[in-house]
């Protein structure tokens, strides 16, 4: 009886966020209940190097580095469905395998504004770049980029709202604006009135006939950033383990991205090859203070750091795909005021890179295995390669994705 | 500051003027997911229509990605013309949630599901995705069969009368010419099919029910293990030792899909291997869909020989 009704429930799960039959035939309470999907995945590190150690020149940036051994992923629970015929309501929750549940994305969309307009707040994925707003389950790689992981602590999430406004033409041409908190790194999550982070982004695609398309987009991001607090960071004095550092000043972020992908005969199911492309560059101002266990020494502080990718992933036949990548990181040079130039690092003379492959096996839309392998040199004097295994796994509703 | 403001106002009404274009006539857009709705849209609606098809012949109509393209024709839409049945599921949803375009979300009148209207087949008593790609509505592929064009047209010429009541009288004139020509299409090929009814085939994906309904065909196995997974080696070994015990005269497959698997089972079998263009467009004569069965029943002919 359970399982039957369980069936009712996942039958009816699988086709309400997309369609709304009127002729389902299902007229049970079940009917009104939300899609929900599971995502299951884990992976297998091996890894030359402590992947606790940040790329050189980032340290004041997150490190959202990877596992050795066996290691459960995230499972992530999603929940969709209309509110009512205004609104449709998204959850994504986030289950750490060391217990306790974290809210990924808890967003509600506007599905009444029309004239291309479209309104989303709550807790969302920014739109900036090609690869922010993708979850981790659609990931070509194991990993983020380099860029990305240093960047924006994988994927920059916020609390805030969104507008976005599609131009009526033949070419899609996207244009947004996303105003929040600063709940993502470089915001600095600090209660405030007013906003901690805005971010503007346009987006242009197109098909090149049955074969070809292809995304470019162009995206700014600002951030307040207030006593953000850095640890570990190396210093000038060699202090053992490094020292806390404190910043607070603007983030400017300018991004540029783009996607090309090619299908003979535009049969994705078969063959495809995708090459993609982001770069970033962030312009810090304000005031650093140096050492906050300590005396704290404040003085000017900034620096444009820089990072860009390109990636392609071909699936020679059907189930099969195989991706290369390159990362590469700088951290520049930065601008240091008089009291603190003897004690801060102003130039790494190093630019972290990356080269990976990758190869997975899907049997079907819902399961997928990888194995992806990398030559990593983004610590000075630490070159490691990475293996890793992973597998991810969806069940219920498996929305359609993006592009 | 003000005049900053004006400055800014004037540059993007300049913008937007370039951006949106202007119609001289008010057709109406369509939206066709796939290329036999775009075909018959044409059949009932002639140039009072701009159709823009979503897909092509040569793609598997289950993997489609939600392009930017796609979203940007949608947002123009008055109308969408698809299958429904979930054979969209993978990508239609992104693409009208993105399109911010409120006339073609489902429920709506300009969404319109073809599905609807017709008898669906395959419905599965039991949902478990350890059963493939099955669609919980029924067996999607219901253009194989142009006894359900009938029933499509009807209720997609009511529709078109809805959104363009100014042209009403001409969608009648065409939904009637429509109607009897193409039923004298049908008894046309039904006459020639004839030889088709009661021979056995083989499928590479459970595509052709409709097609097998109509013409009587007898349907033994399929190439593919599960609905939307690649035949296996093993798989088709089972389905060499089905053959020896029950024989069949051809094996079937859509423009769209890989020949291999058919054509290796055809050799080992002694059978034909047929590729039937499945919707306008998968082959070179199927131009519009009278042609599109005119070239399915001719190659079905051609397979019993």
């Amino acid at each position: 009886m359970f399982k039957k009704y369980t069936r009712t429930a996942f039958s009816v799960l699988l086709c309400h966020s997309a369609f709304a039959y009127a002729a389902g035939g299902v007229n049970n309470a079940t009917a009104f209940n939300p899609a929900l999907s599971l995502i299951l995945s884990g992976t297998y590190g091996n890894l030359q190097q402590d992947p606790s150690i940040p790329a050189t020149g980032f340290a004041m940036n997150p490190n959202s580095g990877h596992d050795q051994g066996f290691n459960l992923g995230e499972s992530e629970l999603g929940i969709a469905a209309d509110i009512d015929p205004e609104y449709r309501g998204v959850a994504t929750f986030s289950l750490s395998p060391a217990g306790g549940v974290s809210v990924e994305n808890a967003f509600v969309q506007s599905t009444a504004l029309g004239n291309g307009l479209n309104l989303e707040f709550g807790r969302f994925f920014s739109a900036l770049g090609y690869l922010n707003n993708q979850h981790a389950h659609t990931w070509d790689f194991v990993d983020q980029p380099l860029v990305y992981s240093t960047f924006w602590n994988n994927q920059l999430g916020e609390d805030g709202m969104q507008l976005k406004w599609l131009a009526p033409t033949d070419m899609f041409i996207e244009l947004g604006a996303e105003t929040g908190k600063g709940r993502g790194f470089p915001g600095s999550d600090t209660p405030q009135n007013g906003s901690g982070a805005n971010v503007l982004f346009a987006h242009f695609g197109d098909d090149i006939g049955i074969e070809q398309s292809w995304r470019v987009g162009l995206s700014l991001h600002q951030a307040k950033r207030l006593k953000a607090i850095s640890t570990a960071v190396p210093d000038l004095l060699n202090s053992v383990g490094g020292v806390s550092d404190s910043f607070t000043g603007l983030s400017k972020t300018t991004g540029l991205d783009f996607v090309w992908k090619y299908s003979p005969n535009g049969n994705i199911q078969d063959r495809y090859l995708k090459l993609q492309g982001e770069y970033f560059e962030r312009n810090e101002n304000g005031l650093l203070t140096y050492n906050t266990a300590a005396t704290g020494v404040t003085d000017r502080y900034s620096v444009v750091q820089s990072g860009w990718y390109i990636q392609s992933v071909y699936q020679f036949m059907p189930h099969w795909r195989t991706g290369l990548r390159y990362d590469r990181l700088d951290p520049g040079t930065a601008k240091i005021g008089a009291r603190n130039a003897s004690n801060l690092i102003a130039n790494y003379e190093f630019n972290p890179q990356r080269s990976t492959w990758m190869l997975d096996y899907s049997a079907s839309e819902f399961s997928h295995f990888r194995f992806q392998f990398a030559q990593d040199d983004s610590r000075k004097g630490l070159s490691g390669k990475q293996f890793f295994v992973q597998y991810i796994m969806a069940m219920g509703a498996h929305g359609a994705h993006s592009y | 500051m003000n005049f900053k403001i004006n400055v800014a106002a004037c540059g993007l009404s300049v913008f937007m003027a370039f951006l949106i274009p202007v119609s001289a006539h008010a057709e109406l857009n369509v939206f066709a997911c796939e290329p036999e709705w775009a075909s018959l849209t044409h059949e009932l609606a002639g140039d009072k229509v701009n159709v823009y098809t979503a897909t092509g012949a040569l793609q598997d109509p289950h993997h489609v990605e939600a392009r930017p393209s796609l979203i940007a024709k949608a947002r123009r839409a008055n109308l969408l013309v698809c299958t429904g049945a979930e054979l969209e599921i993978g990508w239609l949803p992104v693409v009208l949630r993105e399109s911010g375009n409120t006339t073609i979300q489902p429920g709506g009148d300009g969404y319109f599901e073809a599905a609807s209207t017709v008898r669906m087949l395959e419905v599965p008593t039991r949902l478990d995705r350890a059963d493939g790609d099955v669609h919980a509505q029924g067996n999607p592929h219901i253009q194989t069969d142009p006894r359900n064009f009938l029933l499509v047209a009807k209720v997609l010429s009511k529709r078109l009368e809805l959104l363009d009541p100014s042209n009403t009288a001409f969608y009648e004139q065409r939904f009637v010419e429509f109607d009897q020509h193409w039923r004298a299409a049908i008894a046309k090929w039904e006459l020639q099919a004839a030889p088709l009814k009661g021979v056995s085939i083989v499928v590479q994906h459970k595509g052709f029910p409709y097609l097998n309904d109509w013409l009587g065909l007898k349907e033994v196995t399929t190439l593919e293990p599960k609905p939307g997974m690649e035949p296996s080696a093993s798989h088709l070994a089972e389905v060499l030792e089905t053959l020896q015990k029950h024989p069949a005269r051809m094996v079937l497959r859509a423009a769209y899909q890989s020949a291999r698997p058919s054509e290796w089972i055809a050799q080992r079998a002694h059978i034909s291997a047929v590729e039937l263009p499945f919707t306008v467009g998968g082959s070179d004569g199927a131009k519009d869909l009278y042609s599109l069965f005119d070239d399915s029943v001719a190659r079905l002919l051609a397979g019993l020989k």
